[in-house]
């Protein structure tokens, strides 16, 4: 499992990954924003944690709808389909590397961007990313496990995924404000999604594996 | 070999794709130590069959038995795959390439990279390899699983005299070793095999 884990970091990394690819969209998002709002700093600040919460969840499914298609589509999946791992484990080795490599960034760099947005609450912003966008990689893995037969279905797999995600980016958005009782079901809901997610994620494969 | 397949058999298996019927009532049987050349034109169902065998496909009817093991997912872990796409990774070294796939398969690289001419590429990224190098690579990779059944696409295909060569070697070394290998082709493999051929 680890060799998996290890090589799709590697390979999210490399050119062509998608890992910096997020994290530029990121920050791109976050910086509009401001110019389109107009710089009033009071309203800034209130909005910042569903923008920077809804900037993230788009950001992190810019990077999903590859989690499995290149695998699918250059035959690298029927070789670990194959291999003695169960589905299960390399769609929670996928999940976890997609979130090591988007998740995690991203709520490494909200803090500098709360800055930009005069956010108070900094460090309950970032807690909430780093407990919530667990949840976006797994129950995206989910709709990436669906579409990776699709051609394009990078453009089906947010109409699939987004709905699944309002839970998130509403304990989410109130955590990231600090209020009471908004991260403890955050936590509890991204603690579910990636308990139940690997079954789900690796039912759509073996679907589509064979189709 | 860590696990063998006495025999392959399949009774009465009936194959349909996006409603048309490739074969219907096919039986067949592949003892240890053989090669079968699966043989027919194209659309006639060869791949479908090695999915069938693999176990990513689910026959309309009939069975398939690696000795006493049915169930497709259990199946699935006694093949050796070379599917039709390369599966090698243009981001990543040859030696990358193999060796993610060894540790995959709990098995080790070793001396395959010299058996399939490939030490000098062992540093070049995928995405300068030919389609020659990249079926050499895949080739490499179906003898590091050390699986018992190979399940094997064209392996032929694009390969120079010098390639096809290595790949009939491959074959029969592995079914003299106690292996099976199931191989769909359109050119003779050159080596002593059953022959199916699917209408």
């Amino acid at each position: 499992m680890s060799a998996l884990l290890l090589r799709d970091i590697r390979l999210a990394a490399r050119a062509g990954g998608s890992a910096m690819l997020a994290l530029a969209f990121f920050a791109s998002v976050a910086t509009l924003v401001p110019l389109g709002v107009g710089p009033d700093l009071a309203l800034l600040a209130r909005i910042a944690g569903g923008v920077l919460w809804i900037a993230a969840v788009l950001a992190a499914l810019l990077a999903l709808d590859r989690l499995f298609q290149a695998d699918f589509e250059d035959g690298s999946l029927d070789m670990i389909a194959l291999s003695p791992l169960s589905l299960e484990s390399v769609a929670a080795a996928k999940i976890a590397a997609h979130w090591l490599t988007t998740g995690l960034p991203l709520a490494l760099l909200s803090p500098l961007l709360a800055v930009l947005f005069g956010v108070k609450t900094i460090a309950a912003l970032f807690v909430s990313l780093l407990v919530g966008t667990p949840a976006v990689s797994a129950i995206g893995a989910v709709g990436a496990g669906l579409t990776m037969s699709i051609r394009r279905g990078g453009l089906i797999l947010p109409l699939i995924v987004l709905p699944l995600l309002a839970p998130a980016v509403i304990f989410g958005a109130g955590a990231a404000v600090g209020s009471a009782g908004a991260l403890p079901l955050l936590g509890a809901f991204s603690f579910a999604a990636c308990v139940l997610s690997p079954f789900a994620t690796a039912a759509a494969v073996r679907l589509n594996l064979g189709s | 070999m860590p696990l063998a397949v006495p025999y392959i058999d399949i009774s009465d298996l009936t194959g349909i794709r996006g409603g048309r019927v490739l074969f219907r009532g096919l039986s067949f049987r592949v003892e240890t130590g053989r090669a079968l050349s699966l043989e027919g034109a194209n659309g006639s169902g060869k791949t479908s069959l090695l999915r069938m065998l693999a176990g990513f496909l689910a026959p309309a009817e009939g069975a398939i038995r690696f000795g006493d093991v049915a169930d497709g997912e259990e199946r699935g872990k006694f093949v050796g795959w070379l599917g039709h796409h390369d599966a090698v990774k243009a981001q990543m070294s040859v030696r990358e390439n193999l060796d993610f796939f060894a540790q995959l398969y709990a098995s080790e690289a070793g001396d395959t990279l010299d058996a399939l001419g490939l030490a000098r590429l062992a540093e070049l990224p995928g995405q300068y390899l030919s389609a020659g190098q990249k079926k050499r690579v895949a080739l490499a990779r179906l003898k590091l699983t050390k699986r018992p059944l190979w399940l094997m696409d064209e392996p032929l295909a694009s390969l120079d005299a010098a390639g096809k060569k290595i790949a009939a070697d491959l074959v029969a070394a592995h079914c003299a070793g106690g292996g099976i290998a199931v191989v769909a082709t359109h050119e003779p493999l050159g080596i002593d095999c059953d022959r199916l051929v699917l209408a």
